[in-house]
């Protein structure tokens, strides 16, 4: 029999609908799975136990008058960068220890409506910025197949929570690849939709023209489910896209015959790339392959520049973005001075983390007088030809595959001093969030260690049922997502 | 080194920061590490190429002029570190 807490969204659903069990049965299953794992793992910043229960009678109440919704009853859990009206929600940063938001973001709103039960919000690094979730001020979370790895970040506790059972899917947020390279390193299915698929209202800013909300689930099939959820147009986020939303779950089983994978050569002969996450990525596309896609070659010359791009555009947007942080209106206040000035210094330095002022510091530096169209404007115009690289290969090929990060999960403290290198493990996501174009993150191999490796699929603005139809392809075909960490309790 | 203390210092006067001094050093010499990998930007022909802000072209996102519910008050003033009446409460601006 499997435990409750091992089931799929799609699997659980079917079984509530049967009655076969109650969500208050599995909504407790997935509790004592978290008390029993997260002392070690430290996914959660906060667990809404009480409230997950009474939404979860709410559901089995609603189940049992026919009044259903596509998540009704099902266990998921909110990256802490997203606003949950009446519940802590801190960023991962100090600054934001104690903030309660008086509203739901858009998000939030959305899973509520389809009667989802919130069991608790994911750690991260502070305010996203950082790929191992190290940065988070509260506490390290830990790679469920190895406890001594880092899980990936920034959305390290979204995926390390879903990749231990402890929520059945979850929400994690993408700047730079803060969905996909978590999902990969804990070996779970991670979706970045196209930039302004799904509002941004609610959502703690970062960098404003990259972020993107999106989820992780243990399943391309649930992850579908929950874009269902979440995607559609906001007038409270101006940047959100009026497209219609199509029908992901029907889009699922098109598979990939005829479809064309682009592989651009140098993203397989980096000389950063470890050889088993470059053999396990091009075995993965040779299943595409078996299946019925065919592969062309694309070069994407301008890629090479993009960590370069993205480590202007990003902390410049948020050194904008941060100076909100003042201490006046919301969130931590430095009361040592009496002046002005000084109470903004004071209460910025202690409450921001050593990685975000780095970002800040870099960002202001670059905005400021003398510097700007050096480093601002010329990585907005190398963000033009990156874009037109990735409109030239979709010209050839319906979607892109490459390996998501560089390296299987590397060891807590690898990077600690030093941020470049930290930031080159992000350089097979982040040109993604600079085209705008969704990608998606999933499990396609275990390196020699037994850590999850990922496959990365690239596809053009709004193409995210091509990317779900052959990610679901593949997962139909391979085993991997089947396989589970073993975490002694 | 890419940035100096100094420049560092003057930056983070503009960012609101208080740099502890015993980091500066360090700090300085990881954010000129930063800007010097940066740098390679200047290796890309972009003479010509327009810049990007925003990677999809939403423009004029209009919605109509309605009332809507807002927060009260008291909800947009509940996590203020300092409140008085209805008003933030913040240091003395003016001598």
């Amino acid at each position: 029999m499997t435990h409750l807490y091992e089931l799929t969204i799609a699997q659980a659903r079917d079984l509530l609908q049967r009655k076969e069990i109650s969500s208050v049965a599995l909504t407790q299953a997935v509790l004592d799975r978290i008390a029993a794992l997260d002392p070690t793992v430290q996914a959660f910043l906060t667990v809404t136990a009480e409230a997950a229960l009474a939404e979860a009678r709410q559901a089995d109440a609603a189940i049992a008058q026919g009044r259903t919704a596509s998540l009704t009853g099902i266990p998921v859990a909110l990256k802490d960068v997203i606003c949950t009206q009446g519940v802590r929600t801190t960023c991962g940063s100090r600054i934001l220890e104690n903030f309660i938001p008086p509203y739901d973001a858009f998000v939030t709103r959305r899973l509520k409506d389809q009667q989802a039960v919130m069991v608790g919000k994911l750690n991260m690094d502070e305010f996203a910025m950082g790929s191992t979730t190290e940065h988070s001020a509260f506490q390290v979370t830990r790679n469920p197949w190895n406890t001594a790895c880092i899980p990936g970040g920034s959305s390290g506790g979204s995926a390390a929570a879903v990749a231990a059972d402890m929520c059945l899917a979850s929400l994690g947020s993408d700047t730079g690849g803060s969905i996909r390279q978590p999902a990969s390193h804990c070996g779970v299915v991670g979706l970045k939709p196209t930039y302004g698929r799904v509002s941004r209202f609610g959502l703690v800013a970062f960098a404003s023209s990259l972020d993107q909300i999106g989820p992780l689930g243990k399943t391309v099939a649930d992850c579908a489910e929950m874009l269902q959820a979440i995607a559609g147009h906001d007038p409270a986020d101006a940047t959100s896209a009026p497209q219609p939303v199509p029908d992901y779950r029907a889009a699922l089983t098109r598979g990939v015959h005829g479809l064309r994978i682009g592989i651009p050569r140098s993203h397989f002969e980096s000389p950063g790339l470890d050889p088993q996450v470059a053999d396990t990525v091009r075995r993965a596309v040779a299943t595409l392959e078996a299946l019925g896609a065919v592969t062309v070659e694309v070069a994407l010359p301008h890629t090479d520049y993009g960590v370069a791009a993205y480590y202007v555009i990003a902390p410049c947007e948020a050194s904008s973005n941060l100076a909100r942080y003042d201490g006046v209106k919301y969130g931590l206040r430095d009361g040592g001075s009496e002046e002005l000035l000084e109470m903004y210094r004071a209460t910025r330095s202690r409450g921001f983390g050593a990685e975000v002022q780095r970002r800040v510091l870099l960002g202001t530096y670059a905005l400021s007088a003398g510097y700007y169209d050096a480093y601002y404007r010329k990585a907005s115009q190398v963000r033009t030809l990156i874009m037109r690289d990735f409109a030239a290969a979709f010209e050839k090929c319906d979607l892109i595959a490459s390996p998501v990060t560089p390296t299987p999960a590397t060891p807590i403290g690898a990077h600690a001093d030093d941020p470049l290198a930290m930031y080159l493990s992000d350089m097979y996501t982040l040109s993604a969030n600079l085209a705008g174009i969704p990608g998606i993150s999933v499990p396609c191999g275990f390196s020699a260690d037994g850590l999850p490796i990922g496959l990365q699929l690239l596809g053009s603005h709004f193409q995210e049922e091509r990317l779900l139809a052959a990610a679901h392809a593949f997962e139909q075909a391979t085993e991997y997502h089947r396989k589970k960490p073993v975490l002694s309790l | 080194m890419k940035i100096s203390t100094e420049e560092l210092l003057h930056v983070a006067k503009l960012a609101r920061l208080r740099i502890d001094p015993a980091a500066v050093e360090k700090l300085a010499s990881q954010v000129g590490a930063i800007l010097a990998y940066v740098d390679t930007l200047a290796r890309v022909d972009t003479e010509g190429v327009p810049p990007t802000a925003h990677a999809i072209g939403v423009t004029n996102a209009f919605r109509e002029d309605r009332l809507q519910s807002h927060l009260t008050t008291d909800l947009a003033l509940a996590n203020a570190p300092a409140r008085e009446e209805d008003f933030f409460l913040v240091p003395k601006v003016v001598g």
